[in-house]
């Protein structure tokens, strides 16, 4: 088909953010914007990638419109995707606490917490649309936390001073997910939407510098099949597997992401990593995944370790328990270096001080990394009861874990009550990174678009808890739909697309050849081995504190891993039918790619802030050290035509019109 | 100090849907008790690999207990001996040295057989397309706090909405029922205010797309319940045909 449109330039960095004060600037987007009449949205076609938070929501809502869409996943329903895991809530500023929330103090406690390297503009939209978010659920018969008055509860988290998380027990992503997937059966029942289940997308096709299809393959055939629509929407999730070890789930990847990035779309902030405090601590090396405690423990339980290295020792070789050490002997480190936030300092700060106690030889297992999660004061103030009502199903999944119950009473002295504390540490969660996109969540290639933990627009570089929710539905309910109308107004003459074009032809068979040379390396190591070698490197050279030198070990590490995933790999079975192996490979070598890209930007930034923390640069207190000067910027990397060689670094200026850029100071 | 055992693992393979399978057993040694039961399979699939043999295929994402994705048939128990948990929550020390361990697909006919130990579970999602929503379109939606609901039932429809759609329950169904994974659905909605506008139509429209899809009628057993990983109770069945013989009824 004829192309009206001029084809694309190379990629320029231009974010289109909307002219007009910061409260303004969305509203007047939305009045000027170009729409699709409802006759002619039938004409288009969108395929969406994903059916997380962002993906379903998106599908379901492109298909409310009218819109004719076409949803993959790689699991077996939609409802599977890793949004489910999500445990602890959801932000909104509805301030039906009267605690004085308002959409700019949210605004405003999310550009803080993302260490002031967020792009202003996304994440006031995201806090104008989050009271939407919850009508919305609500109205979809989302089950949330309610008091007896009838009314929606809510609780406190990390980084913030008010009450504004919306929750559904331990399990608010699951029935967030639930709702959105409610809305997407829906219409698939009405024919808008088709859904691909066990699909995964191998490459997307560009023609005339648009995104115009994708190459899937059917997980359960093992064939390449071929998808055409008027425009490409990513919604796949982040990368934190590359780590090996992360609290994401087993099938969590980064190829989709990688291949836009192939494609031309730039990849912005890969070093901004989010570690997350309180996860299950590593038991062994056979361990699969971590296991994440939610974040809202942190509301009554309070974080410590021995103040006595002896004790210390004691915990470590198992001959006491944390229950046998008293109060005074106690140090809880977070209360005592940040008065004013205490347990509730945001994620990377109490990710730092967790490792800094057991970097000093104060970590409480065997293993010497971990710290107490302790909620004997709170079960002291409130019962047992109100306890386990709160966090009874995070209490149960810990024991079954562990074989420990946090409720049980351990000890008492000098009559004071102490409770089973829970073992905690840091793990790889999130990934504030993601595939660059401009105000419209459009990438730097014409027609692709990328929403939710996929794109690395909202949380700079480190997330608030109950913020992934939020910015997974804003994107999905509420924004892309309208961006994208303003991307498909120019579109409504093209006709269907068909997929017997050369693009199509080209793209399949790089992707069937790709397939063929992994099947025929036929060397000695499995997936998994070279996958846990690759989470070496990067959790010891590109993890919580990174140097110079490591981060450029790590990327003479990663070259010599990639070698031998080209040459020693072994798949085997055949690509007839299903082949998780195979699968698996695919992925992996594009975790590899990504590790390299993460290091490069971790490399690039000579300063700390959020989730990349430089051990040059810090203050005496051992506080990360930003560079305002230096920094001030989005780091996005351009493709340069094969893995091997270094990509290329462009730099999107920040601008600040409503924040004040300041330290973060979470001490008084 | 770290505790091992060993055991005999009795495994369901099948190459591909229409192909004939069979039971093999591998010996597993050495296996730490604090590991999960799919690391268990990992370890067993990486010796596997490792001798030049295709891995044993199993559905499985979170391992956290929600994705819902994970399944096996271990020792004739969905998700195996442990109660309230799925199969990536149990730990190799609900087992003993010396034990054998069968662990098959869930057997049902709506269900059929993908590789080794993964079935289709499209029909559950197929129940779903046919009611299980409030129709209600992006925006527009009044203030969440507008309608007050009674902590009571906003709790119970909670706990209904806690399925997480595995499938358990109809394998645990001597008829291969889904009546649970139904009314679960169905109760959370007709709980709530916002779902009742279409309680009728959404209870008539899921039990009979039960029924076209090939899942077997409800007898009462309470299986079902006694095997869901997340306790889902069998008085939301009840309310499922109090639900039914009303729309039925009003006819």
């Amino acid at each position: 088909m004829e192309e009206t449109i001029n084809k694309t330039a190379q990629p320029m960095i231009d974010s289109k953010i909307p002219e007009g004060p910061i409260a303004e600037k969305w509203t007047n987007y939305k009045a000027h914007q170009k729409l699709v009449n409802p006759a002619n949205k039938r004409r288009l076609d969108i395929i969406v990638v994903g059916t997380g938070l962002a993906g379903a929501s998106a599908a379901a809502t492109l298909g409310e419109m009218g819109f004719n869409v076409l949803n993959f996943c790689i699991q077996d329903s939609p409802r599977r995707a890793h949004s489910i895991a999500a445990q602890g809530g959801i932000n909104a500023a509805k301030n039906y606490q009267n605690d004085g929330d308002s959409v700019y103090r949210l605004f405003y406690d999310t550009v803080k917490g993302g260490d002031y390297r967020a792009r202003e503009a996304n994440v006031y939209r995201l806090a104008e649309v989050s009271n939407n978010i919850i009508d919305q659920c609500v109205a979809q018969g989302v089950p949330f936390a309610r008091e007896y008055g009838g009314l929606l509860a809510n609780r406190s988290f990390g980084g913030a001073q008010v009450s504004r998380t919306f929750y559904a027990k331990g399990q608010t992503g699951q029935q967030l997910l639930l709702g959105a997937y409610s809305s997407l059966n829906r219409q698939i029942n009405m024919g808008k939407v088709k859904s691909y289940n066990r699909y995964e997308m191998h490459d997307v096709v560009i023609i005339d510098g648009r995104a115009r299809g994708i190459i899937a393959k059917n997980l359960v055939t093992g064939k390449l099949e071929r998808f055409a629509a008027h425009a490409v929407v990513i919604a796949t999730g982040g990368y934190g597997n590359t780590y090996f070890l992360s609290t994401n789930a087993m099938a969590c990847n980064c190829s989709a992401a990688m291949a836009c990035y192939r494609k031309g779309a730039m990849f912005a902030n890969p070093a901004y990593v989010q570690i997350h405090p309180t996860c299950i601590p590593v038991h062994g090396d056979k361990q699969s995944k971590l296991t994440l405690m939610s974040e809202s423990l942190r509301n009554d339980g309070r974080i410590w370790v021995p103040k006595n290295i002896e004790d210390a020792k004691k915990l470590q070789a198992g001959e006491i328990k944390g229950s046998d050490i008293p109060e005074e002997d106690r140090d809880y480190y977070l209360e005592r270096r940040y008065p004013a936030f205490g347990n509730l300092v945001p994620r990377d700060v109490a990710s730092r001080a967790a490792k800094e106690r057991c970097d000093k030889g104060f970590g409480v297992n065997n293993t010497g990394l971990a710290v107490f999660l302790d909620f004997s004061e709170a079960i002291n103030r409130l019962g047992i009861d109100v306890i386990r009502q709160r966090y009874g199903n995070l209490f149960d999944m810990y024991e079954e874990i562990t074989d420990v119950n946090p409720g049980e009473l351990a000890n008492e002295i000098n009559g004071e009550k102490y409770y089973n504390p829970m073992m905690i540490y840091p793990a790889i969660h999130y990934t504030m990174g993601g595939i660059w996109v401009d105000y419209e969540l459009q990438t730097s290639v014409k027609g692709l678009f990328a929403i939710g933990e996929c794109n690395f627009s909202d949380h700079g570089a480190n997330r608030l808890g109950a913020s992934a929710l939020m910015q997974g539905l804003a994107d999905g309910y509420f924004v892309l739909p309208y961006t994208i109308q303003n991307y498909l107004s120019d579109q409504i003459t093209v006709p269907h697309f068909t997929t017997d074009t050369p693009e199509f032809d080209a793209a399949e068979k790089a992707v069937q050849d790709n397939l063929d040379h992994l099947m025929k390396i036929q060397g000695k190591r499995s997936v998994d081995s070279i996958h846990k070698e690759l989470g070496h490197i990067m959790w010891e050279y590109v993890g919580m504190g990174r140097t110079k030198e490591g981060l450029e070990t790590a990327l003479q590490k990663l070259k010599e891993l990639r070698n031998e995933f080209e040459t020693n790999l072994f798949i085997p079975g055949t690509q007839e039918g299903m082949n998780n192996e195979l699968d698996k490979a695919f992925r992996l070598r594009d975790f590899i790619t990504m590790g390299e890209l993460i290091a490069y930007d971790a490399l690039s930034r000579n300063e700390s802030c959020g989730g990349h923390f430089r051990e040059e640069y810090q203050t005496e207190e051992g506080e990360a050290k930003r560079d305002d000067e230096n920094y001030f910027y989005v780091s996005c990397w351009k493709y340069n035509g094969d893995d091997e060689t270094a990509p290329t670094q462009f730099k999107e200026p920040l601008h600040y019109e409503a924040i004040k850029v300041q330290t973060r100071n979470y001490k008084s | 100090m770290e505790n091992c055992i060993s055991f005999k693992l009795k495994v369901w393979r099948q190459q591909s849907p229409k192909a004939q399978g069979q039971f093999v057993t591998y010996d597993v040694n050495d296996i730490p008790t604090d590991t999960s039961f799919l690391e268990m399979l990992d370890i067993l699939n990486e010796q596997l690999v490792e001798k030049g043999e295709e891995p044993i295929h199993f559905d499985h994402d979170c391992r956290e207990g929600i994705c819902g994705m994970c399944s096996l048939y271990i020792n004739g128990h969905p998700h195996g001996p442990a109660t309230g948990a799925t199969t990536c929550q149990l730990y190799m020390r609900r087992f003993h040295d010396g034990d054998t361990i069968t662990v098959e697909p869930w057997r049902s006919a709506a269900f059929p057989v993908i590789k080794d130990l993964m079935v289709n579970r499209n029909a559950l999602d197929q129940i779903q397309q046919a009611g299980g929503y409030v129709s209600f379109n992006t925006g527009g939606a009044q203030d969440a706090n507008a309608i007050p609901i009674s902590k009571v039932a906003a709790d119970e429809a909670m706990d209904s909405a806690s399925c997480i759609g595995c499938g358990a329950c109809v394998a645990a169904c001597k008829n291969g029922s889904a009546m649970l994974f139904v009314s679960a659905k169905v109760s959370q909605f007709a709980l709530l205010p916002q779902g009742r506008a279409e309680a009728k139509k959404r209870v008539k429209a899921m039990l009979s797309k039960m029924d076209e899809l090939g899942f077997g009628n409800c007898t009462n057993t309470g299986a079902c319940a006694a095997e869901c990983p997340k306790n889902i109770k069998l008085s939301n069945i009840a309310r499922l045909n109090r639900e039914f013989i009303g729309a039925k009824c009003s006819d």
